[in-house]
């Protein structure tokens, strides 16, 4: 709208400022509702006081890649941050693929916010490196602090964890999701303070040492709003049956060893403690479970919309029985161990089925192996037509199913197949599994993430480039033909923001096929192409907004480049690359 | 929160309200940012590819060029394939150690005068009734009444096991637990040979 007309519509005896039509504490009222991250970076492109009163009414940043951005430009830019959720090493990072000490360091980050945020509340941190002085530099700096996650993080042991319990008087969430952490005992538990009552969230189910159960058993008695509760393995039956007993109000379980050591008396009161506890929604753990005592279970099903099963190695029998069970199933995480026989199960149990992950239990084939191949993955797919959500790992698969699979369920917005052996072709027709992820594209028009593998050509890839249209990150292994693939990719796919490439034949020409797009991009990822230094280098010099870093490895030839990381930043280059890291 | 109302002052703010192309923050036009000449040869700065040298890391060579030919690459342990993180293939080892060492899952079960043996697996129950009962069904028959006194009174079938040192032991005296873990050969006594039995 012009102006000019704006400011002769309104009245004239009004004196003050007419440029907006909307006062500033009217239009950040309205702005503290808008809460997704990317609406709020739409809402800030719109003008100047919309970008004013947008900064100055987040309380919530996310930061999708750590180097992206400084944290001095981050408090600058928001003033009134309380909560912060970080990302710090590339993905494939879990798989052994980033050298230790790569950085995504946390540390410089704590420092500003003890400068700038003295209200900061909650810090969610995945795959940064954090280590016990800057964990106790955290639960000193922060008086209100209450929320702390760490995923896929390193650098730590469970001192820190005991800075934490100790010193933060408000924590209401502690989760401690799958680390690389130096698990030196379970005491720091015994330091949450006896008059501390406010954990609503506690997790230590990937932490191995033994906790003292008395102190626990206290802990959860005095928190009286302690709703999720997820314990480690050495928590036996009988510690969690009184658990329990002082929980009964749980929604989220994941419970210790289910290993069978209970008398018969004991194990009708397991059942009874489970049947209190009505308003499950997630249940976890279940390590060593079996079916005797499965059954225990059964009472506390009924409300379950996430069942992880992922550490328990259940047989298709006593999987589908605990299905029964199940009925209101819409997460579901489990191990190949059930076979399709279980998925099977699945698909005549779980009707509002809408994501599935199966992970392989025996993933270097170090016994016999079973696993769960095509046709468990068809029966899903016929009886969970919501399923939209997919991570399936096997060891064959068919074109045709792929294509029966997606015709039955054409909401996909995640399919993630990995076939275990590399290039590994249709089973029965010996054909790629070009087909295959072709048919997805084309009929998950709303596909938003995707993994492949299997044995594929270019093929794969033009499909991908024509019609994954909503694609926003791709994930590629030992896959394609020539350059031409990755160009595809690159210049169809128009919402593409992460690609994570590693053992394709896709050399410099398809690297500087999508230099302008990397800036739309949050990263690519390139391990074991064949790009060559100098193709980065040309990279780096054309797009001076992009870092562009290559990590060599020892005894490889010198111009090769053996992984790549591009990611766009306002930042500049990292000022604490280890040696390994080349800035070019 | 702590700052003033008009940002830019008292006069009219225009600018603050303005639609522009243009990140906000950024003034006069935004110069169009030209990434160089695009080709579509090969823009490779190299005169020759480069021959990758096999790392050990990989093992494929030539993924398309005749993979279709080729037969699947050899079971090489890759690294980080397949893509599972670290703390779920730790819990696989641990879990197989432990698997291996649980005795008396699968046993076989003979029955006297059938042709051939079934197998059962013990986990599957939680007591001997449990237990006694699929025996009744997948052989047909009927059990009596244990009591520790007269064993199984009232029928002429009679469960015994083989335990670890190889004893034939009746079914029943034992916890569950205990029997699961010493159980390794079920066997269904019948008619003549249980009256051995019933002289102890």
């Amino acid at each position: 709208m012009d102006p000019k007309r704006k400011k002769d519509c309104h009245d004239s005896g009004e004196s003050t400022r007419v440029a907006s039509t909307f006062p500033d504490e009217v239009l950040e009222r309205v702005l503290a509702l808008v809460k997704s991250h990317k609406d709020r970076s739409s809402v800030s492109l719109v003008c100047k006081d919309w970008y004013d009163a947008e900064r100055w009414s987040r309380t919530h940043v996310f930061i999708g890649n750590c180097y992206s951005v400084s944290p001095e430009i981050v408090v600058r830019r928001f003033p009134n941050v309380r909560s912060v959720t970080l990302k710090g090493k590339p993905r494939f990072s879990d798989f052994n693929l980033v050298p230790p000490n790569w950085g995504a360091d946390i540390r410089c980050w704590l420092v500003v916010f003890a400068a700038k945020y003295r209200c900061l509340e909650e810090l969610r941190l995945k795959r940064m490196t954090v280590s016990d002085e800057s964990l106790e530099f955290l639960a000193l700096s922060f008086p209100n602090f209450k929320a702390l996650s760490l995923h896929s993080c390193d650098g730590f042991s469970t001192d820190g964890l005991a800075a934490i319990a100790t010193h933060c008087k408000n924590l209401t969430e502690l989760n401690i999701q799958e680390n690389d952490i130096y698990d030196k005992s379970g005491c720091w538990l015994s330091c949450f303070p006896e008059n501390f009552t406010s954990l609503e969230v506690l997790n230590f189910a990937y932490l191995n040492n033994d906790v003292n159960f008395e102190a626990l058993e206290r802990l959860v008695s005095r928190c009286k709003s302690l709703n999720v509760l997820k314990v480690n393995k050495n928590i036996t039956l009988e510690q969690l049956q009184r658990l329990l007993i002082c929980a009964p109000k749980l929604t989220e379980l994941g419970t210790g060893s289910f290993l069978p050591e209970l008398t018969d008396r004991q194990y009708s009161e397991l059942k009874r403690s489970f049947s209190i506890c009505s308003n499950l929604n997630v249940l976890s753990g279940l390590s060593e479970a079996t079916a005797l005592y499965l059954p225990a279970l059964y009472p506390a099903c009924t409300n379950l919309t996430f069942l992880n099963l992922s550490d328990a190695a259940l047989q298709s029998e006593e999987f589908a029985k605990l299905l029964v069970h199940c009925p209101r199933l819409r997460r579901l995480w489990v191990l190949d161990t059930v076979e399709d026989k279980g998925l099977e199960a699945v698909g005549s149990n779980c009707p509002l089925l809408e994501e599935l992950r199966v992970f392989p239990s025996d993933p270097y084939e170090e016994g016999i192996v079973h696993g769960v191949t095509e046709s468990g993955f068809i029966a899903v797919s016929y009886g969970c037509r919501r399923l939209h959500y997919v991570l399936y790992f096997c060891r064959q698969m068919t074109n045709a199913a792929v294509e029966t699979i997606v015709q039955n369920c054409p909401d996909f917005t995640h399919f993630r197949l990995c076939i275990m052996t590399p290039c590994q072709p249709d089973y029965r027709t010996n054909e790629p599994m070009d087909k295959a992820f072709c048919a997805v594209v084309k009929t998950c028009t709303k596909l938003r993430r995707l993994a492949v593998s299997g044995l594929l050509t270019d093929m794969t890839f033009e499909y991908i480039g024509k019609y994954a249209k909503n694609l926003e990150t791709l994930s590629v292994a030992f896959a394609g033909s020539s350059d031409w693939g990755m160009q595809c990719v690159l210049g169809g796919c128009r919402k593409l923001r992460k690609l994570e490439i590693r053992d394709c034949p896709f050399g410099n020409a398809a690297l500087l096929s999508g230099f302008e797009k990397y800036e739309s991009m949050r990263s690519l990822w390139m391990s074991d192409c064949k790009v060559t230094m100098n193709g980065c280098r040309f990279l780096a010099k054309e797009m001076p907004r992009l870092n562009v870093e290559v990590m060599k490895e020892d005894g490889s030839d010198d111009s090769q480049a053996d992984k790549v990381y591009v990611y766009r930043s306002v930042a500049g280059p990292r000022r604490d690359a280890p040696p390994f890291v080349l800035t070019l | 929160m702590e700052r003033a109302v008009n940002y830019g002052g008292d006069d009219l703010n225009l600018e603050a309200t303005e639609l522009r192309l243009g990140l906000p923050g950024s003034d006069g036009l935004e110069k169009q940012s030209s990434p160089g000449v695009r080709t579509n040869k090969r823009a490779s700065p190299d005169v020759a590819e480069d021959s990758r040298s096999k790392s050990n890391n990989s093992i494929v060579s030539d993924a398309g060029n005749g993979g279709r030919d080729t037969a699947p690459p050899p079971k090489a342990q890759v690294v980080g394939w397949p893509p599972i993180r670290s703390f779920r293939r730790n819990s696989f080892q641990a879990k197989k150690s432990d698997e291996a060492d649980g005795a008396g899952m699968y046993v076989k079960v003979s029955m006297d005068g059938a042709p051939y043996l079934r197998k059962v697996d013990l986990k599957l129950y939680k007591s001997y009734p449990e237990l006694l009962k699929a025996l009744e069904h997948m052989f047909k028959f009927t059990i009596g009444e244990y009591s520790e006194r007269e064993g199984y009174d009232g029928s002429e079938y009679v469960p015994t096991y083989e335990d670890k040192e190889g004893d034939w032991m009746l079914v029943g005296d034992v916890p569950w637990d205990m029997f699961i873990s010493s159980c390794k050969k079920l066997r269904i006594m019948k008619g003549s040979e249980t009256s051995s039995l019933g002289c102890l």
